[in-house]
């Protein structure tokens, strides 16, 4: 709304979308042809363009005195009063996500270069991630929440896309084309819940745009007693003159807390979708089945913070909520702790992390959750960096696995394959949810075809790809929240809110937070030890581990790129300094607070404790066989590898009967009553007696034989009649003569 | 013989049964009718030429009686004359004097024919003197009257006055009935077609 | 004067015996010659029927000098009639060799 000079840098803001719809126009154009290397780079360039432009989206806030600028582009959707345009917002908040976006997603980009190379669709993986870039801009740069809503939609498509971007691969062929959908269905669950968020928050206060909104909210945020007069009524759209003519409080209804517990919660609900909450994160595991590239630019670094981005960008009506506050907290924290758990148990590499994105969405969920925004867009940011820094780097091994395995592919396919047979069993338990829809890639023919993912055929990679065993090691020392890099600072500032709100403040649920994130933060340090332990460490326990060899130099600079931030991105809002505090600050409220001393020792010693406990299990005695030192467990071992069975229960609740119902009004109600019975009895056997009946019956029985017999009718009285015409002119004569006589006798006679 | 006629007929006109018109009228209108039925019956068709130009003569006497001199004049030139020449040309021309096969096929017709014209006689006859007959008989006309009635000076002054329409039409008939007969009797063969006409220019 | 009535039935008598002539001789120059008796006929009853419409005395009676100009158009169209009859007479012969009308039935049904 304010623009201070005449030519400001927040009118470039538009670009930042210009440049990747380009790129992927080039290469939906182009990029077949242009091959290989080309279209990736083009589609680099582009983010990289659009990483520009977020730079000088910075610099314009800072020259102007951090004020939030509204970049009106074109106008959209104006009925009546409703007046939806595209339009940008350009403000602190929008301008981190935006530089997180463009600055992580053009590294990954690169990255993607050489991990794709040689792929058949090598451009049009590009075209997905510039289509992706496009989204993600539009859905953290949008000045309205049907924008949002058209990013989230946007950034959906394209997880779906790239999901399945393998798709004639995985279980049976479909299963990564399983996972996709998978992911999208869920997604859809969400959306849902946005949706009608969406429109509470229209028919409130009229309004989709976030200044608007938000001011419609701080305004009546103190009416707690009121009963909310909604903005936006059928009769309002249509005449906008009664407006106001009913004063709030006047008529019965809900107040503007309970409005904004609704909204709030149906915001939750999306946000459990995107960002992959209990009860809605079960897709994202299977995501996994998505190139690596994918799986650290959406599924750990950008789309899945969209419902971080969306709740911090909601604070003003989430800050009215508490009960919803409360709500968003337990549910971050429970998911923290379950996705945590179940980490620690899994034995694909990817599927490690993807748990571990999980857990660490739940801290920001956490975070937002317990009104700390700062801290949790705090470790919205280290986590794009040290997660995406940890994807790539698996993405690396797994490269490096898969060359290895193709070295060997030539010489020892039997050898290869016999080094399976061993772990065959284990494998099947392992992966006990292939059957429906997982994305590991190789589940399905354990003993034909070599799995790359899977850390038990890994070991003592460090030797061989040392770049990519020291990024890794700094991303897992990062994510495991050791002091100083980034995951400590960002980790240590959530636990810090929670101990806030639950010892000093001694609200129930924040020890409750604090408890989970903390048993949560134990597990992360514990499987990202096992991790690296499992993976780089011990002697390698198959022929693809021991032919590993490093990546190309395009993988690997971007992988050190975010080394270095996920050393150093704590900086960023250092205890005492609170630099991203301060620049938040000019959108959101925020409360710094002061470096919690107990909370940083506690979480540093937790930390400490179980990256010990995973050396005692993994380092001292490496793995030498494919069983894992934690499978003498048991159950609780078989449990958490299972994945705490939620898919089996989703499984069992919703999709079976979903499907028991829909093969019951596909086969019973459909199929055989309403087609055999309904149509083909009822409809089309009616109508065959009915055609029937007028076929033979009316057409040949009455209509037929009355042209029939008017026929023959016609021929008999003409073969009558015919033989008057004798031909002989006489004959006419003594007629003319007849009937001369006939006429003269009536006319002489008849009087 | 004749005197025996005669004087029959003196007696029979002095008694007033009949006057001599009328005796000259039955005579007359007997030989009219035998001259029909003669030419109806004479197997002959020059006779039946001939008897029919007998009929016609007598016809014209009766014009002449009825004070019509000029169609009496007509009746003899034009149609005993000119007409009935014609007919004995056509029948000479073609020698069709007698019809080679005898008549069979239509037998049956000539009782239901001659049974149906008596009807018709009978009917036309009865209905005329059902209704009393046409008026009384007409009177002689006076002297100067009879000189101008149906002279063909007055025939004349109606076609060129009251019918002056018909007239001509009736002078377009005979042409075009001229053209006609020209046209049927003319040779097929020797008819120049269309084709040969046009080719010749 | 001899009744007009008479005229009449000579007349129809003549007519008759034209139609009888129609009806049962099958030599076409008969049934014409039969055809100008009843066209005769009727010029007969025209003419009397003309005699009897004029007063004996005083100016002549244009309706009844009618009769007997159209007698002088039956005439003309019988002449016509008969100028092209006898050429389809001919031409009949021509093609048939026979003038018979009965020959002539071709158009049976």
């Amino acid at each position: 709304m304010h623009e201070t000079s005449s030519f400001s840098l927040q009118a470039l803001v538009p670009l930042i979308i210009f440049f990747p719809v380009a790129g992927l126009l080039i290469n939906v154009v182009a990029g077949k042809k242009i091959g290989d290397p080309w279209a990736g780079i083009i589609a680099s360039l582009a983010s990289g363009s659009s990483f520009v432009i977020a730079a000088l989206q910075f610099v314009g806030l800072t020259q102007n005195g951090f004020h939030p600028a509204t970049i009106h582009v074109a106008d959209w959707i104006v009925i009546g009063e409703l007046n939806i345009p595209w339009a940008f917002q350009v403000d602190t908040l929008s301008v981190t996500m935006m530089l997180l976006v463009t600055g992580v997603g053009t590294l990954i980009h690169i990255y993607a270069i050489g991990y794709m190379k040689g792929d058949p669709r090598f451009h049009r993986f590009f075209i997905y991630l510039n289509l992706f870039i496009a989204s993600m801009l539009i859905l953290v740069g949008g000045n309205n929440y049907l924008m949002l809503f058209v990013g989230w939609e946007g950034v959906g498509l394209c997880s779906y896309l790239l999901i399945g971007f393998w798709y004639d691969k995985g279980a049976g062929g479909v299963g990564n084309a399983r996972a996709g959908r998978k992911a999208f269905v869920v997604n859809r669950v969400g959306d849902f819940g946005f949706a009608l968020a969406m429109f509470l928050i229209f028919w409130t206060t009229g309004s989709l745009t976030f200044d608007k909104v938000f001011a419609y909210f701080e305004e009546h945020g103190g009416e707690t007693q009121h009963a909310v007069a909604p903005e936006a009524g059928i009769g309002k759209l249509l005449s906008p003159a009664q407006q106001d003519e009913e004063p709030h409080g006047e008529s019965a209804g809900p107040t503007i807390v309970t409005i904004a517990t609704a909204i709030t919660l149906l915001l939750l609900v999306g946000a459990t979708g995107k960002s992959a909450q209990i009860p809605l994160f079960v897709w994202l595991p299977d995501a996994m089945a998505g190139p690596t590239p994918v799986s650290a630019l959406i599924h750990a670094a950008t789309m899945v913070t969209a419902g971080i981005y969306m709740i911090v960008r909601s604070n003003v009506i989430f800050n009215l909520a508490p009960a919803s506050q409360m709500t968003v907290a337990i549910i971050g924290a429970s998911t923290a702790f379950l996705a945590g758990t179940i980490a620690v148990a899994q034995f694909d590499i990817k599927r490690v992390l993807a748990y571990s994105t999980i857990s660490q969405l739940g801290f920001m969920i956490a975070a937002a959750g317990m009104g700390a925004y700062v801290a949790a867009m705090f470790h919205l940011l280290t986590h794009a960096f040290f997660k995406a820094l940890l994807f790539l780097s698996s993405g690396s091994v797994i490269h490096g696995m898969e060359h290895g395995h193709h070295a060997l592919a030539h010489d020892a396919e039997a050898h290869g394959g016999g080094g399976h047979d061993d772990h065959g069993g284990n494998g099947h338990n392992a992966h006990a949810d292939e059957s429906h829809g997982s994305a590991h890639a190789t589940a399905h023919e354990e003993e034909h075809t070599f799995d790359p993912q899977d850390m038990r055929n890994m070991g003592g990679l460090r030797a061989r790809m040392p770049t990519t065993f020291w990024v890794y090691f700094i991303g897992a020392v990062a994510l495991a929240g050791v002091f100083p890099l980034a995951g400590f600072w960002s980790k240590d500032e959530i636990l810090a809110d929670a101990w806030k709100i639950g010892v000093t403040d001694g609200e129930w649920h924040g020890l409750v937070v604090y408890g989970l994130l903390t048993v949560a933060a134990f597990f992360t340090a514990f499987y990202m030890g096992r991790q690296v332990l499992m993976v780089f460490f011990g002697g390698e326990r198959t022929e693809a581990a021991k032919h590993a060899h490093e990546s190309p130099a395009v993988m690997t600079v971007p992988l050190i790129i975010l080394a270095v931030l996920s050393v150093i991105g704590g900086a960023m809002n250092l205890p005492g300094l609170h630099w991203l505090g301060q620049w938040i600050e000019h959108t959101i409220e925020a409360h710094p607070l002061d470096f919690n001393f107990v909370v940083a020792g506690l979480s540093t010693v937790i930390a400490l404790v179980a990256i010990g406990l995973s050396y005692l299990v993994y380092g001292q005695r490496p793995m030498t066989t494919m069983l894992d030192p934690l499978e003498r467990l048991g159950r609780a071992f078989t449990f958490l590898n299972g994945k705490w069975y939620v898919d089996e229960l989703y499984h069992a609740i919703i999709i079976q009967p979903f499907e028991d119902i829909g093969r019951f009004l596909a086969y019973a109600v459909d199929w055989e009553l309403w087609h055999d019975i309904f149509h083909d009895n009822i409809i089309a056997g009616g109508f065959r007696w009915i055609a029937n009946f007028t076929a033979w019956s009316v057409d040949k029985g009455v209509v037929d034989s009355f042209f029939d017999g008017l026929a023959s009718l016609v021929r008999d009285w003409a073969d009558i009649f015919r033989r008057f015409q004798t031909g002989y002119v006489r004959n006419y004569a003594l007629a003319v003569l007849f009937g001369a006589v006939v006429v003269l006798g009536v006319f002489l006679l008849a009087r | 013989m004749s005197k025996v006629i005669l004087s029959s007929l003196q007696l029979v006109i002095a008694s007033g049964f009949m006057t001599l018109e009328l005796i000259i009228f039955l005579a007359l209108a007997v030989i009219a009718v035998a001259a029909a039925i003669a030419m109806l019956a004479s197997s002959n068709a020059i006779y039946s030429a001939l008897f029919l130009v007998l009929n016609f003569a007598v016809v014209s006497v009766f014009y002449l009686i009825l004070n019509a001199p000029f169609i009496a004049m007509v009746q003899v030139t034009v149609y005993a004359g000119a007409i009935m020449v014609l007919f004995i040309f056509v029948i000479m021309l073609l020698g069709a004097e007698r019809l080679r096969r005898p008549d069979s096929r239509l037998a049956w017709q000539q009782p239901l024919a001659i049974g149906l014209g008596l009807a018709l006689l009978g009917v036309a006859v009865f209905g005329l003197l059902s209704r009393g007959g046409v008026a009384a008989s007409p009177q002689p006309l006076n002297p100067e009257v009879a000189l101008t009635f149906g002279s063909p000076r007055e025939i004349g002054r109606q076609l060129f006055t009251g019918y002056l329409f018909p007239f001509e039409v009736t002078s377009i008939l005979l042409l075009v009935a001229m053209v006609g007969a020209i046209v049927l009797t003319k040779d097929e063969k020797k008819r120049p077609t269309l084709k040969s006409q046009t080719s010749k220019k | 004067m001899v009744p007009t009535s008479y005229y009449i039935i000579l007349s129809v008598v003549l007519f008759t015996i034209g139609v009888a002539g129609v009806l049962v001789r099958r030599n076409a120059i008969i049934i014409f010659m039969s055809v100008e008796l009843m066209l005769n006929s009727a010029n007969l009853a025209f003419v009397a029927f003309a005699r009897s419409f004029q007063p004996a005395s005083g100016a002549i009676n244009s309706a009844a000098m009618a009769g007997q100009t159209f007698v002088f158009f039956v005439m003309a169209v019988a002449a016509a009639e008969v100028a092209v009859g006898l050429a389809l007479i001919v031409a009949i012969f021509r093609t048939k060799h026979s003038i018979d009308v009965d020959e002539v039935h071709q158009l049976k049904g």
